[in-house]
């Protein structure tokens, strides 16, 4: 069996956003860059159902030269193949999707993983846009995966409990967090992962259907007010908050 | 002449509340271009809550009725929104950008190679033109967006519009229909396991959420009650699901959940930036943390600084006197 994981490379949690020069995208000084943090799930999950089935991993990321990280990261943690469509354009996520379903296309994998969203625009659409583009079924914030014969069965998160989802393959599954716990590389797996090659390719398609205005931060929010030190501020905590709040 | 169409989501025959809002939204979208909002329902047995939504202003529900949608099918629904739109000549279709909603709302820009503002926080028109405001980095800093493709989408985060109720309007309701073979039910929702009948995060107007400060997660039912008592429900910060005090479906923040409730308490959590990005844009907040100079307390509201395990006994009691009366 094949399986294909698309992996993107963002801008760690810790990071404190500075709005860029052109007004439209972060600073990137000072920035660390991470594999997307819902990737590492879908990597494990491609990994163990290799393991499992056998077969062969694909690694595919859409960017610049930074990109390789992520590649390397899923190389060191035991996938086998990658290619990074290479680009320095912000693309949304439409081209992107457009981008990745073109390589995909010629990749005929039984199972293409996402992570659920990419921490950095939170659009959650990739995986599912792709999907569509590819003509297979799509299941999205991926809980549990049971690959049963032609079928997987999964759990996905919905407001408020889970649905459990039957698909035949091949099919996407954007990972969440809790579908697995994503092993750590070892040193090993490490150092070989420096030196594996990435393929490289042009992107096919890079003409975005959105278009950024500009990029602002959260207006600042007024000092609030410190009732008191220990229980005896209660009251009037509770009293604010129906009074002048008007929350309870 | 743009035309408005809105999917609105209902489970077992019952509107979302989300789905009134994204109704309501489209509609005022529509008035501000001199345009038609239209509303479709999918599922089984859609078409006898069609009323509903005239109580909100809409005129025209389109609905798929059919036994076969009584389950969600992200293939067959997005079909039939794809399909829909098409049909009735829409241009602009709006979701609510909730689990139901991310998964169709991708599919049809898809099929209809639609671009689309995701998860947006406001939407509004200068000039004829949409603009959207959505968060990003997890709501460390908002993008203004435009969409430039003929066919445009755009899906709402719940709870932050506002549904507006209309009186003296009815909604005619139309039958779409639907096209289907098996091959459109490629994945299918076989069962829907309801947690313990819980409240989700994202869905609630209140939320109380606990971090290390509670010192154990023995303490965690003071969280629970609290949100018993106010009607909300409970969340939990990073540091406690790590720990594995907490399942990783209540964690608020950069990698869980991101909330937007009227009122946030941040219990015994120190407001890490990953933590604050999921909840800063809650309208009211509240911080109980013994450590002043906690990053929490720059986006409070309200605060008291003292021992959360002292505090929350004598709170979840003052709440409970207040609202009994």
């Amino acid at each position: 069996m094949k399986f294909a994981v698309c992996v993107s490379q963002v801008p760690d949690t810790t990071t404190k956003v500075k709005i860029g020069s052109d007004g439209k995208t972060i600073d990137p000084a000072g920035v660390t860059y991470i594999i997307n943090p819902y990737d590492e799930f879908a990597v494990e999950a491609a990994l163990q159902l290799k393991e499992k089935n056998g077969g062969e991993t694909i690694v595919i990321s859409v960017g610049s030269d930074k990109n390789k990280e992520a590649i390397k990261k899923a190389y060191a943690m035991g996938i086998e193949k990658g290619i990074l469509i290479k680009t320095e354009a912000e693309m949304d996520s439409y081209t992107v999707a457009r981008n990745l379903a073109d390589v995909l296309k010629d990749i005929n994998a039984d199972v293409v993983f996402f992570g659920k969203q990419s921490i950095d625009y939170d659009d959650s659409q990739v995986g599912n846009l792709t999907a569509e583009m590819l003509g297979i079924p799509s299941i999205s914030v991926v809980v549990s995966l049971n690959l049963e014969g032609s079928k997987l069965i999964c759990e996905r998160e919905i407001e408020g409990g889970k649905e459990v989802v039957e698909s035949v393959l091949p099919a996407a599954i954007c990972a969440q967090r809790g579908l697995n716990n994503p092993r750590y590389p070892n040193l090993k797996g490490i150092m070989a992962a420096k030196s594996k090659p990435i393929e490289e390719r042009q992107p096919t398609y890079t003409e975005n259907k959105t278009e950024v205005l500009t990029m602002t931060l959260p207006k600042p929010k007024a000092k609030g007010k410190i009732v008191g030190t220990d229980a005896s501020a209660v009251p009037e905590l509770v009293k604010l908050l129906r009074e002048e709040a008007k929350v309870i | 002449m743009s035309k408005v169409l809105a999917f609105v989501e209902s489970r077992d025959n019952k509107i979302k509340n989300a789905g009134f809002e994204t109704a309501s939204t489209a509609l005022k979208i529509a008035n501000e271009l001199g345009a038609e909002a239209e509303v479709l329902l999918i599922g089984s047995g859609v078409s006898s809550i069609t009323a509903e939504l005239g109580a909100y202003g809409i005129k025209k529900v389109i609905t798929a009725d059919d036994p076969r949608l009584e389950k969600y099918s992200t293939t067959a629904y997005s079909k039939i929104l794809a399909e829909a739109a098409k049909q009735r000549g829409a241009d602009i279709i709006i979701l609510s950008a909730t689990a139901m909603g991310k998964d169709i709302s991708a599919r049809v820009s898809a099929k209809m190679e639609a671009g689309m503002a995701s998860d947006c926080t406001d939407i509004r028109t200068e000039n004829g033109n949409i603009i959207a405001t959505r968060p990003v980095y997890a709501g460390k800093a908002y993008i203004d967006l435009k969409v430039n493709s003929p066919v445009k989408i755009f899906t709402l985060r719940p709870n932050v519009f506002k549904p507006v109720k209309a009186d003296g309007v009815s909604a005619e309701a139309e039958k779409f229909e639907v096209n289907l073979d098996d091959s459109d039910f490629k994945v299918q929702v076989k069962e829907i396991i309801v947690s313990s009948e819980k409240l989700d995060v994202t869905e609630a107007n209140i939320v109380v959420s606990g971090g290390r400060g509670l010192k154990g997660p023995e303490n965690f039912y003071l969280v629970e009650d609290l949100a018993k008592v106010l009607g909300g429900a409970a969340g939990a910060s990073r540091a406690i699901v790590d720990a594995g005090w907490r399942p990783h479906d209540d964690q608020v923040g950069q990698t869980g959940k991101t909330v937007s409730p009227s009122l946030y308490i941040a219990v015994g959590i120190s407001g890490a930036i990953q933590h604050l990005a999921g909840m800063s844009s809650s309208k009211c907040i509240v911080a109980i943390n013994k450590d002043k100079d906690a990053p929490i307390f720059q986006i409070a509201d309200y605060g008291i600084v003292g021992d959360a395990i002292e505090i929350m006994p004598v709170l979840i009691e003052e709440c409970k006197k207040v609202l009994s009366n």
